[in-house]
């Protein structure tokens, strides 16, 4: 049943609007308050926060560590570029390899699914001993025997596993009428896939890979055990001296300040691509 | 907007009075399941042969094996009197030779309308850019569409996707443009303008093969159409003889069926 005139006015509801506006805001900014103030008066009145604040937050070996922290971490940001982009090509590589049934590369086939899972499965820090002295003792010629190239080698093994399957998602997940279209272009398969399909799997799976690309740029760490002295074996140098935990907090700092910026970046980059398509795609852009 | 005027059909290269396709008793079956039980045609020059008949009956089968993407398990299939179904022949040099538009138009979403409508001149035929651009904006802009040349797909509306769907598969030149049901994903607003398109091409003597579900259209602009149901042809005619007389006791059936599912008191075939 609808009445024949209306109660509410235009400016009534404006009014509501606004009052439901207020509330949400006194609420979200109130809850903050209290969770937040909570939760750090609870640490700054515990009885260990003195004891805490010398350990870990000491602004003394803060400054003491991180120019020399702050340096060491140039190798790691090197290590990651050039381990990340090995992991690129390997990965996309061996993702190929398995979603496209080639009858030759039955063996590679079969030989890169083993691969990917025998490297998922093992624990990265294991690799890392494996491969960092393990070959060396190998006593082989041809090998490298650096410690930084080797642990970067393992990590780049391990990373591919994942990233290889990442791209495998993607691939599967363009329509097989995108390639029939590309096919009856007149390309070439490898044509089809260079062109049509690649491209549209790698936009797809760039969230996914931005997540692998950030958690390899932390464990770029781990070739600290094998000796090479980027940030975090520096850090824990100073630790060592120091009897204090700080020059840690310091190394994460540096850290921080390269996978912060690059996660907003891909963000961004999404948000455009979605924009530039005109459609609002929950899943990002096509 | 002054653009050269490009042809759009090319009439080299066939012996003289071999048709342009012929397909000899070709088979196709999936998992065991005939989908085409011997299929004969013949499409000559500047001829537009209409394929009609139930979803399933095998019509996008016939287009998808002349073009190469499927293998047929039995028969032959001739592209200006050379056999294409020779196994063992590289399938990509053929396909350049033929122009497919599908259903689903199949645009390439993340490129722009422009860069799908020249990737296959570009990639396939090697085609240089610069002139491929030229070209396929000349196309564009016959086709209504050059202000669109720069926006991705999925900005244009159905009806231009499909017509962007065309342009793409005629800048090579092919010997045959193959039209699988390029309206059913269509809203009924827009067909119109995908239909007439296709009436200019044919007017301007392209040599086509289309699969549909368009009766008015199929008999305007048909020189020959065939019945399929269950994988085999079972009537062929011109099109007043398939409409108005048709011979085959499952022919009349089909239309009559689509006849009762429309107003009962319209014809047939709409003027």
């Amino acid at each position: 049943m609808s009445t024949p005139y209306t109660l509410t006015t235009r400016a009534d509801r404006a009014q509501a609007r606004r009052r439901r506006r207020r509330r949400q805001v006194a609420i979200s900014g109130i809850s903050t308050v209290v969770l937040l103030g909570g939760l750090t008066a609870r640490i700054l009145t515990a009885s260990g926060w003195p004891v805490f604040r010398r350990t870990f937050l000491s602004a003394y070996w803060f400054g003491k560590s991180i120019g020399g922290i702050a340096s060491a971490f140039w190798l790691d940001v090197r290590l990651f570029m050039v381990i990340e982009l090995a992991v690129l090509l390997m990965a996309l590589l061996i993702a190929l390899i398995r979603t496209f049934e080639v009858p030759l590369l039955f063996p590679v086939r079969l030989l890169a699914s083993v691969y990917v899972d025998v490297m998922r499965g093992v624990p990265t820090i294991l690799l890392v001993y494996l491969i960092g002295f393990g070959i060396p003792t190998l006593n082989l010629k041809g090998l490298p025997t650096s410690l930084t190239l080797l642990g970067g080698i393992a990590l780049a093994m391990c990373y591919s596993a994942y990233v290889s399957e990442v791209f495998r998602a993607g691939l599967m997940s363009v329509h097989p009428s995108q390639g029939a279209a590309a096919l009856a272009l007149g390309l070439t398969p490898g044509q089809a896939l260079r062109h049509v399909i690649v491209p549209q799997a790698t936009r797809r799976v760039l969230p996914p890979l931005l997540n692998d690309f950030i958690a390899l740029q932390k464990d770029v760490a781990l070739i600290s055990i094998l000796g090479p002295q980027e940030a975090f074996r520096v850090a824990q140098i100073f630790q060592d001296q120091a009897f204090n935990f700080t020059p840690l907090i310091a190394a994460g700092l540096c850290y921080l300040c390269v996978t912060i910026p690059l996660t907003r970046f891909v963000d961004r980059m999404q948000w455009r691509a979605i924009r530039d398509r005109g459609s609002a795609l929950a899943l990002g852009p096509r | 907007m002054s653009v050269p005027e490009v042809p759009l059909s090319d009439a080299t290269g066939a012996p003289a009075g071999a048709p342009v396709l012929q397909l000899r008793g070709v088979t196709k079956s999936y998992d065991g399941k005939d989908v085409l039980k011997g299929i004969d045609l013949s499409v000559g020059e500047h001829e537009a042969v209409v394929l009609i008949g139930a979803s399933g009956s095998g019509k996008s089968t016939v287009l998808r094996c002349i073009d190469l993407l499927e293998e047929i398990d039995d028969g032959d299939i001739f592209l200006d009197g050379q056999p294409i179904t020779v196994p063992g022949l590289d399938p990509v040099p053929i396909r350049r030779r033929l122009g497919l538009v599908f259903q689903a138009y199949n645009l390439f979403p993340h490129m722009r309308v422009l860069d799908n409508v020249i990737l296959g001149a570009v990639r396939g035929q090697r085609m240089d850019p610069a002139q491929a651009r030229t070209a396929g904006l000349a196309l564009l802009d016959r086709f209504g569409l050059a202000d669109r040349a720069r926006d991705y797909p999925d900005k244009l509306s159905g009806g231009q996707q499909q017509r962007v769907a065309i342009a793409r598969a005629m800048l090579t030149r092919p010997r045959a443009l193959l039209l699988d049901e390029v309206t059913s994903a269509l809203d009924p607003e827009l067909i119109g303008e995908v239909l007439s398109l296709i009436r200019e091409l044919k007017a301007e003597g392209m040599t086509m093969v289309l699969a549909t579900h368009e009766m008015s259209f199929a008999n305007d602009v048909a020189d020959l159409v065939c019945f399929l149901e269950d994988g085999r042809i079972v009537e062929q005619g011109p099109p007043e003889q398939i409409f108005s007389a048709p011979r085959e006791a499952a022919t009349q059936r089909f239309l009559a069926r689509l006849l009762r599912r429309e107003d009962p008191d319209q014809p047939l075939v709409r003027g």
